[in-house]
C-alpha cells in the first residue's frame, strides 16, 4: 500500500541526475522522503531523528555518486544504515551449564506470547533439546487449555496448576529440573506496560525463577507506542531480546529498529506464518528491506528450500546449464513455483517488481491454463517446441481449453526466456560465445 | 542456481499473463471484491432508516475515556506544558504534527492537519490554552459525521460479525458486548467461529457463561462457516434476538484466509437474510497498518464499524482517525479495560479530549 522508498526517490531525485552539483534542496527533499518512509513503517519518530543525522551522511554520500541510479544508490545507503543500527549478528541461545534453561515471555494482550511459546518450545525440541511448557497466563480464558493444545502438538509436556503466576512459574521450573527437561519456556499473561500491579507481578515472577533469557513479545504491526513499552518492560525485566511475531503480515514493522535503538536489544526471533514450524532466527538485513519496501528476496529463497523438491530443482539447473532447459524441464518447475503459494504472495517479496505487477491481480485461472497447454503436448512437443505447427497448435489450443494464439503466445515467452538465458550467460559457455559472436557479425552486416 | 530457474519460470508466467490482460481480457479474478463488497455506508444508511432495527442504547459511560487515556501522561499533555505562548506558528504546528505522529495518527494526516491548523492559528494567540482547542476543533472535524450506533438488524436473529487480525481482541470484545446486551434484555446467542486456534472455543465459551447467554460451537478445525450457520439457525429456533460471530484472526495479506471470511459473510447472509454490522477489531496499538487491515477487511466483507480495543493502555489509537478520514469508516465501539463493563460506545468528543490529555 505504501510505495517503496525506492520508488519515491526515484521521482525525487530524477531531477538531479546528470547535475554536476547537489543542492541543499536536492538533499532536503530525499532527506524528507526516507523520513516519511520511516514513519509509515512506524519507526519511532525519536528513533528517526536519531538516526537522521546518520542516514543523511550516508544518503549525500550516494547522492553524489555518479550513478545513472541516485535513487537506487540513496536506498542502498539507508539500507546499510539501518541494517547497522539493528546490528549484524543472529541471536544465538546459550543453554545454561547447569540445566534447564529457562526463557520467560512477557508482553501486552494479543501480541502472541502463547503461540510464540509453543513454537520457541518446538525450535528447541527441533535443535534436539528437551522443553517444557509452563502456562503461567491464568488470566486470559482458555490460554492454559490453549498451551496445553499446542505442548500436545508438538509432543512438550505442559505444566499448570491452579494457584498464582509466581507459583505456577516457580513450581513449573522445579518441576522440569525434576523431569529432567533441559529448556524451560515460561508463558504469562498478557499485561499493559502502565498496568503497575501488574507488571510488578511480572517482576515477582522474573525474580521467583531467575531466568536465562527474558523475551518481550511484539507484533510487527505496532506503532510509535513500542519504544515506551519496550522500555518499560525492560526496565521490569531487563529483556534479553524481542520475539517478534505476526510478520507474515504487511506490516513494515518499523519497531524492530525502534526498540533496538532505544532500548538497545535486538528481534531474537522472528514469527513468520501460522503453523507452529513458522519460526525462525531474526535477520536483520532481511528487515531494513522490509522496513523500506524493498521487497524480501531471501525470505522468498528460504520459502522456496522449504517447499521446492531438491531434486526437481536441481534438475532443472542441470538442464539450464546444458542448455537443454524444455517445456518438460518448464513444466516441472513451474509446479514447484506453485507450491510456495499464490503467485501473487511470491510476487510480493521479489524486489524490483513494477508496481503495476504487483498490485495487479493474478489470474491464478491463467496460470492453470499454462499448465494445461503444455499438459496438452506430446512429449516429442515438450522436448522439441519448434516442431509445432499451425496443426499440431490447433489441437493443443483445443485439448487446454484455449485458442491457437494463446499457445503461440506461451511459446513465444518460452523462446525469449531461453534467449534470455543465453544472454546472462546461463548454458554451455560455448553456445554462448558462439551465439554472442554470430550476433556481433550480423550486427555488423 | 535453483533460484534463477524459479526466476526464469516466473518471469514467462508473468509475461503470459500480462500479455493475455493486455490484449483486452480481464482476468476473471481481478475484479472480485469491488463487486462483491456492498458498500458498508449504504449499509448503515438503510438500517438507521429502517426504524425497526434495534440501535443499542447508549451504554453506560463512566468516567473512562479520561481516565484510561490520561493513565499514562501522553505526548499532548507533555507538549501543552511545553507551550508558553510566545514562539512562532511554525513552531508550534511543527511540535503538533510530530505529537500527532507519536500518536499513530500518520505522517501524511499528521502534515494536512498541522497545515490546517497553522491556517487557524494565523494572527491568533499561541497560547497552551488556544493551541489546544484550536486542534480539538481540527481534530474533531476529521471525524465522521457518521451513525455510530449498533444495529442489531430488522428481523430475528440480527448477525454481528467480528473480524480482524490476530490478537487484536475479537473474542474478549464479543464477551463484553454479550454480557452489555445480555445486562439490557436482548437475547443474545455467541456463534464460536473461532475454529482455528487451539482453545479458542473454550475462550469464548468461558466469557459467554459469564455473560450468561447462549453459545453454539463446532469441533477444533471445523468449518467456521458452517458453525455460525449452525447458530444462526440454533438462534432463531429458540428466538434469539442477535448472534455474535466470532472468527478466526487472520492476517489481511492472507488471501486463503480471507476468501474463507468472505464465505462466512455469504453463509452468514444466507442463514439470516442479512448481515447487520460487520465490526473489525483493530487494537489501539497498531501502527500504520491499522489502515491495511481496514482496506483489505472493508473490502473483502464490507466492514460497518471498527472496534478499537487496548485504549486504556499507553497507546492513543490515533490510527482510528486515520481510518475515518480516509477509509470512511466509522469507530463504534471501543475497549477500555479487561472487565466485562469495559466496552463503550466511540464518543468523539471524549476520544479527542482523551488524546490530548488535560491541561497542566
Amino acid at each position: 500500500m505504501f510505495e517503496s522508498l525506492g520508488g519515491r526517490l526515484e521521482g525525487a531525485l530524477s531531477r538531479i541526475r546528470g547535475k554536476s552539483r547537489l543542492t541543499q534542496a536536492d538533499v532536503d527533499e530525499t532527506l524528507a522522503e526516507i523520513r516519511r518512509a520511516l514513519l509509515e513503517a512506524d519507526v519511532n519518530l525519536a528513533v528517526v531523528d536519531s538516526i537522521a543525522e546518520r542516514v543523511a551522511v550516508a544518503a549525500v554520500g550516494a547522492m553524489a555518486s555518479p550513478s545513472l541510479t541516485p535513487g537506487q544508490q540513496v536506498v542502498k545507503a539507508v539500507h546499510d544504515e539501518l541494517i547497522r543500527v539493528m546490528g549484524q549478528e543472529t541471536f544465538r541461545i546459550r543453554y545454561a551449564p547447569v540445566p534447564p534453561t529457562v526463557v520467560l515471555l512477557a508482553g501486552l494482550q494479543g501480541s502472541g506470547k502463547t503461540t510464540a511459546a509453543g513454537k520457541l518450545a518446538l525450535h528447541f525440541k527441533n535443535a534436539g533439546r528437551l522443553p517444557m511448557l509452563v502456562a503461567a497466563d491464568l488470566q486470559r480464558p482458555g490460554a492454559v487449555l490453549q498451551l496445553q493444545v499446542l505442548g500436545k502438538q508438538i509432543g512438550v509436556p505442559v505444566f499448570s496448576e491452579a494457584t498464582d503466576p509466581v507459583q505456577v512459574a516457580s513450581r513449573g521450573v522445579a518441576e522440569a529440573r525434576r523431569l529432567g527437561r533441559d529448556v524451560v519456556v515460561v508463558d504469562t499473561a498478557g499485561r499493559l506496560a502502565i498496568d503497575e500491579p501488574l507488571m510488578a507481578e511480572m517482576g515477582a515472577i522474573n525474580a521467583a525463577i531467575e531466568p536465562d533469557y527474558r523475551f518481550l513479545v511484539i507484533d510487527a504491526m505496532i506503532g510509535q507506542d513500542s519504544v515506551e513499552i519496550a522500555r518499560r518492560f525492560d526496565a521490569e525485566l531487563a529483556i534479553s531480546g524481542v520475539i517478534l511475531t505476526k510478520l507474515d503480515g504487511d506490516a513494515r514493522g518499523g519497531a524492530a529498529l525502534s526498540v533496538k535503538e532505544v532500548v538497545g536489544k535486538s528481534i531474537a526471533f522472528a514469527s513468520v506464518g501460522e503453523k507452529l514450524e513458522d519460526f525462525e532466527p531474526f535477520y536483520p538485513d532481511r528487515m531494513a528491506s522490509r522496513i523500506l519496501g524493498m521487497g524480501d528476496v531471501l525470505s522468498l529463497i528460504e520459502r522456496a528450500e522449504s517447499s521446492m523438491d531438491q531434486d526437481v530443482a536441481k534438475r532443472g539447473a542441470d538442464r539450464l546449464k546444458e542448455g537443454k532447459f524444455d517445456l518438460e524441464d518448464f513444466l516441472d518447475q513451474l509446479r514447484q513455483v506453485r507450491r510456495m503459494g499464490p503467485l501473487k504472495g511470491v510476487l510480493s517479496m521479489l524486489p524490483g517488481v513494477p508496481k503495476e505487477l504487483r498490485n495487479q491481480e493474478i489470474d491464478e485461472g491463467e496460470i492453470d491454463r499454462v499448465e494445461a497447454i503444455i499438459s496438452s503436448m506430446t512429449p516429442v512437443e515438450r522436448r522439441n517446441p519448434a516442431v509445432i505447427d499451425f496443426s499440431r497448435r490447433s489441437r493443443i489450443a483445443v485439448g487446454s481449453g484455449t485458442s491457437p494464439t494463446d499457445v503461440q503466445a506461451l511459446l513465444k515467452k518460452f523462446r525469449e526466456m531461453n534467449k534470455l538465458m543465453r544472454q546472462i550467460g546461463v548454458g554451455p559457455k560455448s553456445a554462448t560465445r558462439k551465439r554472442a559472436t554470430s550476433g556481433r557479425k550480423r550486427r555488423k552486416r | 542456481m535453483e533460484y534463477l530457474v524459479l526466476a526464469l519460470v516466473l518471469l514467462v508466467l508473468l509475461g503470459f499473463v500480462t500479455v493475455r490482460s493486455r490484449r483486452g481480457r480481464v482476468p476473471a479474478g481481478s475484479q472480485p471484491e469491488a463487486l462483491r463488497g456492498e458498500g458498508p455506508a449504504g449499509e448503515v444508511g438503510r438500517e438507521a432508516g429502517s426504524g425497526e432495527g434495534a440501535p443499542v442504547a447508549a451504554a453506560v459511560v463512566e468516567p473512562t475515556y479520561a481516565g484510561s487515556l490520561s493513565r499514562s501522561r501522553g505526548p499532548f499533555s507533555q507538549l501543552f506544558a511545553r507551550i508558553k505562548g510566545q514562539g512562532e506558528v511554525e513552531t508550534v504546528t511543527r511540535q503538533v504534527e510530530e505529537t500527532l505522529i507519536l500518536a499513530d495518527v500518520g505522517p501524511a494526516l499528521a502534515e494536512a492537519i498541522a497545515g490546517d491548523l497553522r491556517g487557524s492559528l494565523a494572527g491568533g494567540s499561541l497560547d497552551a490554552e488556544s493551541v489546544r482547542s484550536a486542534l480539538a476543533a481540527e481534530l474533531k472535524g476529521r471525524f465522521l459525521d457518521a451513525d455510530r450506533t449498533l444495529h442489531l438488524g430488522d428481523q430475528k436473529p440480527g448477525v454481528v460479525l467480528f473480524v480482524g487480525v490476530n490478537g487484536t481482541g475479537k473474542t474478549t470484545t464479543i464477551g463484553k458486548l454479550a454480557a452489555h446486551l445480555a445486562g439490557e434484555g436482548t437475547k443474545v446467542t455467541v456463534a464460536a467461529g473461532d475454529t482455528f486456534r487451539a482453545a479458542a472455543t473454550e475462550q469464548v465459551s468461558i466469557w459467554a457463561e459469564q455473560a450468561g447467554v447462549d453459545l453454539v460451537s463446532g469441533q477444533a478445525g471445523a468449518d467456521p462457516a458452517s458453525v455460525i450457520f449452525d447458530a444462526i439457525d440454533h438462534a432463531g429456533a429458540i428466538g434469539s434476538d442477535v448472534v455474535l460471530c466470532d472468527t478466526a484472526g487472520r492476517l489481511q495479506n492472507k488471501g486463503n484466509l480471507m476468501e474463507e471470511l468472505r464465505k462466512i459473510r455469504r453463509v452468514a447472509e444466507k442463514g439470516a437474510g442479512s448481515v447487520s454490522e460487520v465490526l473489525l477489531v483493530i487494537d489501539a496499538t497498531t501502527g500504520q497498518n491499522g489502515l491495511a487491515q481496514a482496506r483489505a477487511f472493508g473490502e473483502a466483507v464490507a466492514v460497518t464499524g471498527v472496534v478499537l480495543t487496548k485504549l486504556d493502555g499507553s497507546s492513543k489509537g490515533g490510527v482510528a482517525l486515520a481510518i475515518e478520514s480516509t477509509l470512511g469508516l466509522p469507530v463504534k465501539l471501543v475497549g477500555l479495560g479487561e472487565g466485562l463493563g469495559a466496552l463503550k460506545p466511540f464518543d468523539v468528543e471524549a476520544f479527542v479530549d482523551g488524546l490530548l490529555g488535560g491541561m497542566d
